[in-house]
């Protein structure tokens, strides 16, 4: 039981507090680049038909979510969805979908944080789908004459998916110094791995059904391999980084410059803020501790009064009305 | 699965969308810029969502129950009490087997679990005190691609339903395994139990493809063109501009409360 929050989907969901400042921001750009690019691609396939349908699956793979069969000890396996949706949709739409998911996750649920929803979107929306779409294609071809070929394919892909889009989520954690990279990799990487089990033993029941009823539907991955090299490309140079990166940084705990960096950074902008208010212990109280407490409560008082005076008085009627339609 | 909005009406619910967004992101980005063991800014931010979630008229209690979910991430910080931090100390837990605890190394874990405690409650505010089409409204106005807050609406549209049909499903697959009290709750091997649950997620997606063809078909008829409807952009109310004025300095003056005593 101990295990179960952890053992979900949910410990994929990075809440605030956990990136610094500066690798969110890096990874929001990033997302936002490729989920243009899932934009264009998808609109330029689907046309008009893509709000529908994409919604309308976002709103399947979130509420499919909630599915999860009993694993063992009060643990139980779940399903994230990335797998599924690369093959029923193919790789673009598959990363709109799950931005879907994981924005609406992020700022209605709260299930990951909203500085975080770069990173968020990056690991689960596009490591994810990039990753599955590249076991996919390369298993599914290995596989070409037997027609069990897209199980494996589907299982591997699954597992792919979750494992590799966690390693990214350490290595993030990492970077921001968050959680020591040589616990927080293998740990991460382990739980994965067993949750990416979960993850594939649903998304190959889901392909045994789908085969037996809607074979056409389970083309969606490789109708259109040509507009798709890209996403092989990114998928396989996200796998073998991922393959060398993590037993590297494994291997430095705490010694990626980046905190160093940020460090130095912080040291630096807190020395010329000193230069600019050099004392600001409140004057007339000599026991520094009491003067601490009384600076602590006096700001305390000032915030909750500036917040209360913002709440209460700023408001003229006619916004009451314009805001009540 | 539950929507988060609560009508009651407070001065909060009636701000702009935009200001709210806006506000609630900087005031994440400037408790994370706000450097490690920074407490009396950490306070203070605390002190300032508290009193917002008071104005908001939303019960306390909401705020800190939502607020715990971000308890078993928690758990990716905590090996920084024990990673051989500058300084540390050995302490024996058991026979023979030392735990280095670092203090320093505690302190950050201590940090980043209430900078992230602060952080969900400004995200609970947000969604507790917009009401959806308000939030999408504003990201429109915030440049969010118009497409993508398509695909969001008919998203949201369609989430409650579909997501009442999973837990029909789940019912259904429960009334269908009955097992001996005291056995795992569904019965046969685990193959067995995943493949079940694998058959039912197959079934979500292939009924929710075919909802989608009928939802589009029904769509066009109604003299759908690829855009959904958008109300028009209105400007900001005066109210809505004191929120700012006063907020975002609010925010900076924390933060370089937080540089000057965090470490």
């Amino acid at each position: 039981m101990l295990f179960s929050p952890v053992l979900s989907p949910q410990a994929m969901h990075i809440p605030d507090g956990f990136l610094s400042v500066i690798v969110s921001i890096v990874l929001w750009v990033i997302s936002a680049i490729v989920v243009g690019i899932a934009l264009k691609k998808t609109n330029n396939e689907l046309g008009e038909r893509e709000a529908p349908l994409m919604g309308i699956l976002a709103a399947a793979i979130f509420a499919g979510q909630m599915l999860n069969f009993s694993v063992t000890g009060g643990t139980s396996g779940h399903l994230l969805g990335a797998a599924i949706a690369v093959i029923l949709l193919g790789p673009w739409p598959a990363v709109l979908v799950m931005t879907s998911v994981v924005s609406v996750q992020a700022l209605l649920f709260q299930d990951g944080g909203i500085l975080a929803l770069g990173a968020n979107i990056m690991n689960m929306a596009i490591v994810g789908v990039f990753v599955a779409y590249t076991v996919y294609a390369l298993v599914s071809y290995l596989f070409k004459k037997q027609s069990r070929g897209i199980y494996v394919a589907g299982f591997v892909a699954a597992w792919s998916s979750i494992f590799f889009a966690s390693l990214f989520c350490a290595l993030q954690l990492a970077v921001s110094g968050t959680s020591p990279a040589n616990i927080s990799i293998p740990a991460m990487g382990a739980i994965h791995a067993l949750i990416g089990i979960g993850e594939g033993l649903i998304t190959t029941g889901a392909l045994v059904l789908l085969s037996a009823t809607r074979k056409d539907l389970l083309r969606g991955g490789d109708n259109k391999p040509a507009s798709n090299k890209g996403v092989i490309i990114g998928g396989s140079i996200l796998v073998l980084a991922l393959v060398a990166l993590s037993p590297m940084a494994s291997s430095h705990p705490d010694g990626l410059e980046w905190v160093a960096d940020q460090h130095g950074f912080i040291e630096l902008a807190k020395a010329s803020l000193f230069q600019i208010v050099p004392d600001y212990a409140i004057p007339g109280i000599s026991n520094i501790a009491l003067a601490t407490i009384a600076a602590g409560i006096l700001g305390a008082v000032i915030v909750f009064s500036v917040a209360y005076g913002i709440a209460r008085t700023a408001i003229p009627t006619s916004t009451q009305e314009s805001n009540q339609r | 699965m539950r929507e988060l909005y609560k009508n009651v009406g407070s001065r909060i619910h009636q701000l702009d969308a935009r200001v709210k967004i806006t506000l609630t992101l900087a005031f994440i980005i400037f408790l994370n810029l706000t450097p490690f063991k920074a407490w009396p800014a950490y306070i203070l931010f605390l002190t300032l969502i508290i009193s917002v979630a008071l104005f908001s008229r939303l019960s306390f209690g909401f705020v800190q129950k939502r607020s715990l979910m971000v308890l078993p991430f928690i758990l990716a910080a905590v090996p920084l009490t024990f990673t051989r931090q500058l300084p540390y100390v050995l302490v024996p837990v058991f026979q023979g087997i030392e735990v280095p605890y670092s203090p320093e190394g505690f302190e950050r874990f201590a940090s980043i679990a209430f900078k992230s405690w602060i952080s969900v409650q400004a995200a609970i505010i947000l969604a507790a005190t917009s009401r959806f089409p308000d939030l999408m409204n504003a990201l429109m106005q915030l440049r969010v691609p118009k497409i993508f807050i398509s695909i969001i609406g008919l998203m949201w549209r369609y989430l409650f339903l579909i997501s009442e049909e999973v837990i029909r499903m789940m019912r259904a697959r429960a009334s269908r395994s009955a097992t001996m009290p005291g056995s795992h709750p569904m019965s046969g091997s685990i193959f067995r139990r995943a493949s079940v649950t694998g058959g039912m997620a197959g079934s979500l997606f292939l009924r929710s493809l075919e909802r989608s063809d009928r939802v589009y078909a029904a769509m066009l008829s109604r003299g759908y063109n690829g855009e959904l409807p958008a109300s028009e952009a209105t400007a900001l109310a005066g109210q809505d501009w004191w929120f700012l004025i006063i907020g975002i300095p609010l925010l900076a003056f924390l933060w370089i409360l937080g540089m000057l005593t965090g470490g």
